[in-house]
């Protein structure tokens, strides 16, 4: 079934093709006609079972012969041999219709609905699965209704967990098999059936099982992915956790304003420069969360004078659920003090809500099977690395590497191996040219890890931009030009930066950017950035004043991709925030809807965009308009 | 019990005459090659007489009851004035259980000089595919193959993907360098000798000992000894004998090996055994000639040649009822000798029947048939175990192969093993 090449027709089978289209043509219009009209008798019904059975991909026959089987069944109300006749004949069309073709959705959606009319035969389905299932292993219309078939006859998920295991063993390059036994177990650890209760129990014997495959076989990829699975099932924790905030618990925050105070004595990750009335308070959790809120997020502060805070999510669309939550805090007039503000752990035991982990013997336990198990793999890998130069190999040994690490960061300061999995990721962008986008991201995200590890390697990429010493209090710009970055990342370490410098690097996309809530200065200059739509995270970042996007290659693309990766004006997620009514829409905002979206909200007062594809008269009267706050486009003061 | 004693025995049915008297081809001897002669013969359209002395078809290949087996050997090993150097000798034949035999005497098909297993893609089977005879078989696949490890244990031989794959004796890297070398094999033959092509082995290597080249592959010693004995099927110890495999008959047996694979859609392995028996084979080609006109008569011993008595040339035989049957040709079994002294008289048929004497052959192969109670493995019943040199005992220089075979072949009752 797989691996075959294709042949060129030859003459006499477009002649045999042509013919049988001609008959179809003349099949499917009266059986349209009898459709139009609603005539589900023997001699029409008879006539899209021909046509079915020649051509399974006519969802309209499959639909007419369901409406047919309801006609049918509501004359034969009260027979049950009838009933029983009718969904057998439609059985029977639905395998003839198969053996014509197994891959048509249309047959096996219809062969489904017959039988949740729970009058057939289940058994009789294996039978047949088994026949399909040895004509092509990896058919996954036939897995998927096997699941189906499984389900409603209520097999137990060992048994069908052996039958995959039996498909892997007669050839394990089954990609449908793989996934199906990750399915199983997944099912089975959730539920907790009788061995399958924890991982540890499971996961070796499932990597002992893959690595028969990889090994034998490295080049086939279907293990691999299953291996891959089973590295995301050994990372992961089930609960959400806390990664990081801003303020750091416990710190003291010294805030500076005009009323500039010397801080000298804190650490610099911990000073705020501060124009407004209210600072933010941010939340970063490792997974999306719902529900904080005031009851289950208490936060102890000096400055906490007004008891219900209110919790925002920030996701790109109106989704209830987010990594990042943010809440502004209010100053109290006047002066300003040094305060502590402590996020603490929640008291109300809500499930869906963010706890703080309580560390206790059985996680210890879990940690050290998850960390013994990774450094296993690596030591498998590595072998397999010294024998043979394989691209998959490489990049799991990268992923394991990064596991490894992140695993280990936070009790031990073990040695963390970001070196050696930059350079394999730089080895698979020449090994893997086709994929290198995928690799230079996946870099970047190693290497703004590396830099974020420590205090001193984020020091040493802070500068002040003015070294008098009047200036002492100013916020420190975080340097990571000129890194090939294409893709951002490690958000949790960074909350606290308020001036960033983004430029020359290969940045598509900033992705993520919104988390670093206190962000007053981005310079994103020399990068690919493609549109307006690319910089959508900036919408949510209030305290923004100055923004460089000089040479990007915005408007430079006719078409605009990221529409469909980042939400837009277009897409439905953010249709409803868009409000006509208070919108006064004038030729400018339709030429640049796009620009008005993101720009808006904005208070900007310096802007610089120069070096776009975009950039002309027109574009920058418009952006004054937008941008009432404006004072410096692209280094001229506007008056 | 003599050869010549049993022979005269043989009660001579008073046959009648054999009609024509004269064809274009005399075979002697009912054996595989005979009759596979006698087949294309009579196939491309020529007039055939096949004669056998023994009451049944196959001579040396058939498969006989134990006690037909018996007597055929004893009478085949005895030396005599007819054949001084008798194919078979040291004929030992022990009876644990008479009862257990006693209850089916008749059960058992036991192979004269089997047993054999064909390899799914070998040219015989290609021969009986062509030939028709396939329409009288029936195959057998065997489902496993097992080798003396050096831990003296039964391993499998891991002979394809899925079998390395599932195989539980063999460490990940070995897996990994056992399928990379099949790989190797794989890619070195799908590509011919004119391509210029790093894939394809080098001359030097071709030509190189199989076992140096498996040594270079960096294969280990485990994993050498199963390429060398259980799939290239190598009959002498490859590390010091004078019949040391070269890399490219190494290859081309692998290839055969990995051809056989899924050659059948039932034969889940590389090798098949005929259903009753390898003695089914030359009968299906004997059936074969028969239904394209060959005559047939067995229990018809022939006494002497006739030869032309000017040019002293080949021109008839004498059968044992008298009759004389003229032919242009004939093909002999070189195990008989014929007797008479029209034969002997001429000097260029002397010669030309010392070619094909079986006198000067090389070496005799030791063969034992046990007949068991219980199977060596108790969920399989036709499988392969292969010893290979050295691992039974230091002096063992060949390979010993056991086949057991179980009552779904035929060819002994169900719950017997042999």
């Amino acid at each position: 079934m797989h691996g075959r090449p294709r042949k060129p027709l030859k003459p006499e089978d477009a002649a045999a093709s042509a013919a049988k289209a001609e008959k179809l043509r003349v099949l499917q219009s009266q059986f349209l006609h009898n459709h139009h009209n609603h005539i589900y008798s023997k001699e029409a019904v008879e006539l899209s079972t021909k046509l079915l059975e020649t051509n399974p991909e006519l969802y309209t026959a499959w639909n007419y012969r369901k409406l047919a089987v309801q006609h049918k069944l509501t004359e034969n109300d009260s027979d049950p041999d009838s009933l029983k006749s009718i969904l057998d004949e439609e059985l029977r069309v639905v395998e003839s219709a198969l053996r014509q073709n197994f891959k048509s959705y249309g047959a096996w959606h219809h062969r489904k609905w017959i039988l949740s009319k729970g009058h057939s035969s289940i058994d009789n389905e294996l039978r047949l699965l088994d026949k399909f299932q040895k004509a092509d292993s990896r058919n996954f219309h036939a897995w998927n209704y096997r699941r189906f078939v499984a389900a409603s006859m209520n097999r137990s998920e060992e048994d069908e967990l052996k039958y995959t295991e039996d498909m892997i063993c007669n050839n394990f390059s089954n990609y449908s098999a793989w996934h199906n036994r990750s399915l199983l177990l997944s099912n089975l650890l959730k539920r907790k059936v009788e061995g399958f209760v924890s991982k540890e129990k499971v996961l070796p014997d499932e990597y002992e099982f893959v690595h028969q495959a990889i090994f034998t076989d490295p080049d086939d990829q279907s293990g691999w992915f299953y291996h891959l699975w089973l590295l995301d099932q050994t990372v992961r924790v089930d609960s959400p956790q806390l990664v990081s905030s801003w303020p750091t618990p416990g710190s003291d925050l010294i805030l500076l304003g005009d009323r500039c105070l010397d801080g000298c004595a804190s650490s610099p990750f911990t000073r705020f420069h501060l124009d407004s009335r209210t600072f933010p308070l941010v939340l970063y959790f490792n997974q999306a969360v719902e529900g904080v809120n005031s009851s289950t997020i208490t936060v102890d502060s000096e400055l906490n004078t007004n008891k219900d805070l209110v919790w925002k999510p920030l996701s790109s669309c109106n989704s209830k659920a987010a990594q990042v939550w943010v809440t502004q805090l209010n100053l109290p007039d006047g002066n300003t003090h040094s305060s502590k503000v402590f996020p603490v752990e929640d008291s109300s035991p809500i499930s869906s809500l963010y706890q703080l982990s309580i560390k206790n013997d059985n996680e210890l336990t879990d940690f050290e099977w998850r960390a013994a198990t990774i450094a296993k793999e690596i030591d498998h890998f590595r072998e397999l690395l010294s024998l043979i130069n394989c691209k998959i190999g490489k990049l799991t040994l990268a992923r394991l590497l990064m596991a490894h690490d992140a695993m280990m960061c936070p009790p031990a300061n073990k040695i963390s191996h970001s070196e050696e999995v930059l350079e394999l990721y730089n080895d698979l962008m020449r090994l893997d040219p086709t994929h290198v986008q995928y690799y230079k991201d996946q870099h970047s995200l190693v290497l703004l890890q590396q830099v974020t590890s420590n205090w001193e390697s984020l020091l040493s990429r802070c500068f002040h931009y003015s070294n008098s010493p009047s200036n002492r209090g100013s916020p420190m710009c975080l340097q990571l030009k000129n890194l090939s970055l294409s893709r951002l990342g490690s958000f949790d370490k960074l909350l606290w930066v308020q001036m960033l410098d983004l430029s020359h690097n290969e940045l598509r996309s900033i992705e993520g950017l919104e988390a670093l809530q206190l962000l007053s200065c981005l310079n994103l200059s020399n990068n690919i950035l493609g549109s307006f739509t690319a910089l959508e995270p900036i919408r949510q970042l209030k305290s923004l004043r100055a923004l460089n996007i000089s040479y990007n290659e915005i408007g430079a693309h006719s078409i605009d991709t990221t529409k469909y990766l980042c939400s837009s004006p277009l897409s439905h997620s953010v249709g409803s925030e868009w409000n006509h009514g208070q919108t006064v829409i004038d030729d400018d905002i339709k030429s640049y809807w796009e620009a008005y979206f993101i720009l808006k909200g904005l208070n900007l007062t310096q802007f610089d965009i120069v070096g776009n594809a975009i950039v002309n008269e027109k574009f920058k009267s418009f952006l004054i308009k937008v941008l009432p706050g404006l004072k410096w486009l692209d280094g001229e003061q506007l008056h | 019990m003599t050869g010549n004693e049993s022979e005269s025995e043989l009660p001579v049915p008073p046959y009648p005459p054999i009609e024509p008297t004269a064809f274009d081809l005399i075979v002697i001897g009912t054996g595989l090659p005979e009759s596979v002669i006698s087949a294309a013969a009579s196939a491309s359209g020529k007039s055939v007489l096949h004669l056998d002395p023994n009451p049944f078809y196959g001579s040396h290949f058939s498969s006989l009851s134990i006690a037909d087996l018996t007597h055929f050997l004893n009478s085949h090993s005895t030396p005599s004035s007819v054949c001084p150097d008798p194919l078979y000798s040291d004929v030992e034949i022990s009876n644990y259980a008479s009862r257990l035999l006693s209850q089916h005497p008749r059960n058992f098909n036991l192979d004269v000089s089997g047993p054999r297993v064909l390899f799914c893609a070998d040219h015989a089977v290609d021969l009986m595919l062509k030939s028709g005879a396939s329409h009288y078989l029936e195959f057998k696949s065997i489902d496993a193959t097992f080798m003396l490890d050096a831990d003296a244990k039964l391993c499998s031989v891991p002979d394809s993907r899925a079998a390395i794959f599932k195989d539980k004796s063999l460490g990940l890297m070995e897996k990994n360098q056992l399928m990379r070398f099949f790989k190797l094999v794989q890619g070195h033959l799908s590509l011919d000798e004119s391509e210029e092509n790093d894939v394809r082995i080098s001359e030097e290597d071709l030509d190189s000992p199989f076992a140096d080249f498996l040594t270079k592959m960096k294969l280990s010693h485990k994993i050498k000894s199963i390429v060398l004995y259980a799939i290239a099927m190598a009959d002498y110890d490859q590390e010091v004998s004078e019949y040391v495999l070269k890399t490219r008959d190494g290859i081309n047996r692998l290839a055969l090996y990995n051809s056989s694979i899924g050659r059948f859609q039932n034969a889940l392995g590389a090798l098949i055994y005929p259903i009753y028996g390898q003695g089914e084979l030359p009968q299906a080609f004997c059936r074969r000639a028969a239904v394209k006109g060959c005559l047939y008569v067995l229990r018809m011993p022939v006494i002497s040649l006739l030869t032309d008595q000017n040019s002293g040339s080949y021109k008839g035989v004498r059968l044992a009822s008298g009759q004389d049957i003229l032919s242009h040709k004939l093909v002999l079994d070189p195990s008989f000798t014929v007797p008479g002294s029209l034969a002997s008289s001429h000097q260029q048929l002397q010669e030309s029947f010392q070619a094909f004497s079986l006198s000067d052959n090389k070496g005799k192969v030791a063969r034992g048939i046990c007949i068991t109670r219980s199977s060596l493995k108790p969920d399989l019943s036709n499988f392969l175990v292969i010893f290979p040199p050295r691992s039974l005992f230091p002096e063992q220089v060949t390979s010993i192969r056991v086949l057991q075979l179980g009552g779904n072949l035929a060819v002994c009752p169900v719950g017997i093993f042999m």
